[in-house]
């Protein structure tokens, strides 16, 4: 399936952008969508600091998608809305892969570096989706994984702790 | 995956890419494993080009540093803002040193590390 944007939007205003983008589980379409927002992004006026934290976050939800949710499945649709407000960056992702755990999202906790042998290689996405993002928040609505998250991009914003 | 090499001690190694992300983190791994010099001390990773890591890429990363010998470093050179914040956020500035350009890297003498059998040289 080819990555097709549903809407795209000007967004002659600043700090505002609208996206709605349907993509296919793998990596080059995350690839692919990830350009397609942070262009927006751009075009909504947005600093390169949002627009880059807004990047990350999104890369690890969509890669925890492709990777977990739709895991062993071959590939899975993946909807995403972007709705960029003045002063916050308002994401929307839906899967029908696998549920997360419990129905819950991980804690997402930096595990100790240890020291070279045991360095960790993994476990870094969902820490670094709660330390930027504002809110985050799942629920499981009709076979279908809905992830909300908010990032702020006000001054000083997307770096919390 | 485009990597360039060149010296010997230290050994730089230049990302010509500007992503390292799911998309090619194995290739990535591959690549540096090849191009490494099992002699080197010290390697500097020049990451002057790279926009964006994501986590596996960070994963990448690591995984080239633990395939190397005791005795020789990492390190990362050339971070781009948000190369450098993931780096930081993740606290791997505790295990590579972190230097914002290559030049600043290559004029830095580093000691030998003690672990293993640095043999000089």
């Amino acid at each position: 399936m080819a990555l097709r944007s549903v809407t795209g939007a000007g967004a002659p205003e600043p700090g505002c952008a609208a996206l709605v983008l349907e993509l296919s589980s793998s990596t080059a379409e995350v690839r692919a969508a990830l350009g397609q927002v942070t262009e927006a992004l751009g075009r909504g006026g947005y600093c390169a600091h949002a627009r880059n934290c807004a990047e990350l976050v999104l890369a690890e939800a969509l890669n925890n998608i492709v990777e977990h949710a739709y895991a062993g499945q071959g590939p899975g649709r993946i909807r995403l809305w972007l709705q960029g407000v003045p002063g916050a960056i308002r994401l929307e992702l839906r899967d029908r892969g696998r549920p997360m755990p419990d129905l819950a999202l991980p804690e997402g906790r930096l595990k100790p570096l240890g020291h070279d042998g045991d360095l960790p290689e993994g476990g870094f996405g969902w820490y670094l989706i709660r330390r930027l993002a504002a809110e985050v928040s799942y629920r499981r609505v009709g076979g279908e994984n809905v992830l909300r998250l908010v990032l702020e991009s006000g001054p000083a914003a997307g770096d919390r702790g | 995956m485009k990597l360039t090499c060149r010296g010997t001690e230290p050994q730089v190694i230049s990302v010509g890419e500007p992503r390292i992300d799911a998309a090619v983190a194995i290739q990535f791994k591959d690549a540096m494993r090849a191009m490494l010099s099992p002699e080197a001390e010290r390697v500097i990773l020049d990451l002057s080009q790279v926009e964006f890591i994501d986590s596996s890429g960070l994963g990448a990363v690591v995984a080239v540093k633990k395939a190397m010998g005791a005795s020789q470093r990492l390190d990362l050179a050339g971070l781009t803002p948000m190369v450098d914040k993931l780096f930081r956020l993740t606290r791997m500035d505790t295990i590579f040193a972190l230097y914002p350009t290559l030049v600043e890297a290559e004029a830095t003498e580093v000691a030998p590390l003690p672990l293993g059998g640095g043999s000089g040289g």
